[in-house]
């Protein structure tokens, strides 16, 4: 397949910039040892063991990160919750990319009364309170990942549509669309064709700047008893169960609030990095 | 020769709401008149420059003709048929015979598809070639603008400002068009480019038969390109007139101002160059009377109680000014 300019572009000014490039490989670190590290250890994450509960950290019996409360082991425990919180910032972007772009290009491209109308919609929905409105979504409906995923990503779009909404006014008035126009396009493959994929570079910059906010919201959800059930676990789940055995055993608390903390860093840094990489007027390369 | 193009007291106006609040209260609309009643025709094959400085509504016409804004007034036929009151889905098939050519040649085309890409989506979209044939169809427009085959599936980046504007020519041409508005084609081009353009536009005219309408704000290009020129200041036709007379006798004193910021080749060539005093008025709240009398080195009183009409001064020559016979 050959790579746009764009594309090609974009791929060398990301591994070019190094704060991009060692966020992107301590990234891709993490969660490569969350996938594999369970299966090099014969702890299960389910498998309660009051014998062997809060044992400290120790290269004994494969106990790297030690036990919590209830004998379970941390390390597993730790590496399936970075696997959950990456699945859901991952599935609750996709979410609010769908809808938001979807629904900013159309508001964008309609123009007038449609728009206005449109955009009034996300101001309102900008106003209610989107803690009670999850909570109540989780009180109402059985708790399950879809609907956090569903939740999250329900906040999230409201920005996106905006910035999208934004790039495609601007787009639409540029000549290459109006060239297009006048040689008969239709409406949706102009969308489409001309207008979705020039605003892809500020989304997806957008996007590795929302992740950790989705991380954070996801974490503090588990944190308030919202988010994933037992036995799954989270990190914001573990970081809460940590804190109520802080004075007993640090461990439960630092190791995964350690976790937590290295990926919002890498994600922060990573989407700094690629503005700055991707801003035409920095001179980052 | 019957005409290709007819405008007839073709109008646009914008109307500017003053903000939220103005809206609320209904009050505050300004009516921008950026075209305000302009006629002219353009025969088969032949080139329309339409001048004017920055303001004047010259590009509104254009972008009124090829119905990328609906026109507030006036009507606007091709080949005899009405293109300004039908429905989108009624022009569709017409505008292959209407094409464009931008002024800018970096907003022109989606730097995301190869030149190639761009090239070939008219011809496709009117279903006039397909897969092979249309990639035959592409080389054949690329080599005729001057530009080599193997530069199809290049992007636009790679390529410089008069390569990318005979892109947007070969573009154009795609569909056989009848008539092709050229909204500033080289406006953005250095001189020893404009010229090569220039003459690009010459000759594929004489080959296709094309009708041109050329706008510009640089009466020295249009002076090579037109076989009529007219002048445009505020949203109206100040003068129309065959370009021989038009260099030769300008009528209109907003023509003969224009015409002495030529600049000559010649150094011991004595200008009398006629400054005009202050901006061109807003054109939502033009002058009474005429238009030009604020700036005009001969107003007299009537300039401001009575409009001038565009009348004929001799064969092929219209003004509209009191004193143009004089």
């Amino acid at each position: 397949m050959k790579l746009s300019p764009a594309t090609k572009n974009g791929i060398k000014l990301v591994t070019g910039n190094r704060t991009v490039r060692a966020c992107l490989i301590i990234l891709s670190g993490v969660l490569l040892l969350s996938l594999i590290g369970p299966f090099a250890s014969r702890h299960s994450v389910e498998a309660i063991n009051f014998d062997e509960s809060l044992i400290s950290p120790t290269f004994t019996d494969g106990r790297v990160f030690g036990t919590d409360d209830l004998g379970r082991d941390l390390f597993v425990r730790t590496m399936q919750g970075i696997r959950l919180t990456m699945a859901v910032a991952v599935v609750a972007t996709l979410v609010s990319l769908l809808i938001g772009v979807t629904y900013g290009v159309i508001a964008g491209y309609a123009g007038g009364k449609l728009d206005a109308l449109m955009m009034r919609l996300v101001d309102g929905l900008y106003a209610m309170p989107f803690i009670f409105f999850v909570i109540l979504l989780m009180v109402v409906f059985e708790r399950s990942m879809l609907l956090i995923f569903v939740a999250i990503g329900a906040i999230n779009w409201l920005d996106t549509a905006r910035i999208v909404r934004g790039q495609t006014l601007s787009l639409k008035r540029r000549a290459f669309v109006d060239a297009a126009r006048l040689t008969g396009v239709p409406s949706m493959r102009i969308i489409f064709r001309h207008i979705v994929p020039n605003l892809m570079g500020v989304v997806v910059i957008y996007i590795t700047l929302t992740i950790p906010q989705i991380i954070l919201f996801e974490s503090f959800l588990s944190f308030l008893g919202l988010g994933v059930q037992e036995p799954q676990a989270s990190l914001g789940s573990l970081v809460s169960g940590g804190v109520d055995s802080m004075e007993v055993a640090p461990w439960m608390l630092l190791i995964p609030a350690s976790f937590l903390a290295l990926i919002l860093f890498c994600f922060n840094f990573l989407g700094d990095g690629l503005r700055d990489a991707l801003d035409p007027r920095g001179d980052a390369t | 020769m019957s005409d290709l193009l007819t405008v007839e007291n073709l109008g646009k106006h914008f109307i500017v709401s003053g903000g939220l609040f103005g809206n609320f209260l209904g009050s505050a609309r300004r009516v921008i008149r950026a075209v305000d009643g302009v006629s002219f025709s353009i025969a088969h094959g032949e080139t329309l420059g339409l001048v004017g400085e920055s303001g004047c509504g010259k590009s509104t016409v254009g972008r009124a003709i090829l119905r990328l804004l609906d026109p507030t007034f006036g009507k606007v036929s091709l080949d005899g048929r009405d293109i300004s009151h039908i429905s989108r889905r009624a022009l569709r098939p017409l505008r292959q015979n209407l094409q464009v050519v931008f002024q800018d040649p970096f907003a022109s085309l989606n730097p995301r598809r190869t030149v190639g890409q761009s090239v070939a989506e008219p011809i496709k979209n009117y279903g006039l070639a397909k897969d092979a044939e249309l990639r035959k169809a592409v080389e054949r427009l690329f080599m005729r603008v001057g530009l080599r085959k193997d530069q199809i599936d290049r992007y636009p980046h790679e390529f410089s400002g008069g390569q990318r504007q005979r892109v947007g020519i070969a573009r154009a041409l795609g569909t056989k068009p009848n008539l092709i508005v050229l909204d500033e084609p080289v406006s953005a081009l250095d001189v020893s480019v404009q010229a090569q353009v220039i003459n690009l536009l010459v000759d594929l005219q004489q080959e296709f038969g094309l009708a041109y309408l050329f706008i510009a704000h640089d009466l020295a290009v249009v002076e090579h390109i037109s076989a009529r020129v007219a002048v445009m200041y505020l949203g109206k036709i100040v003068e129309i007139a065959d370009k021989r007379r038009l260099f030769a006798n300008p009528k209109h004193p907003y023509t003969k101002a224009l015409l002495s910021a030529v600049p000559s080749p010649d150094p011991d060539h004595k200008k009398n160059r006629i400054i005009l005093q202050g901006d061109m008025p807003s054109p939502s709240n033009p002058p009474s009377g005429c238009r030009f009398r604020t700036r005009c080195p001969i107003a007299k009183p009537i300039c401001a109680e009575e409009e001038p009409e565009l009348k004929a001064h001799g064969k092929h020559q219209f003004a509209a000014c009191h004193f143009a016979a004089d």
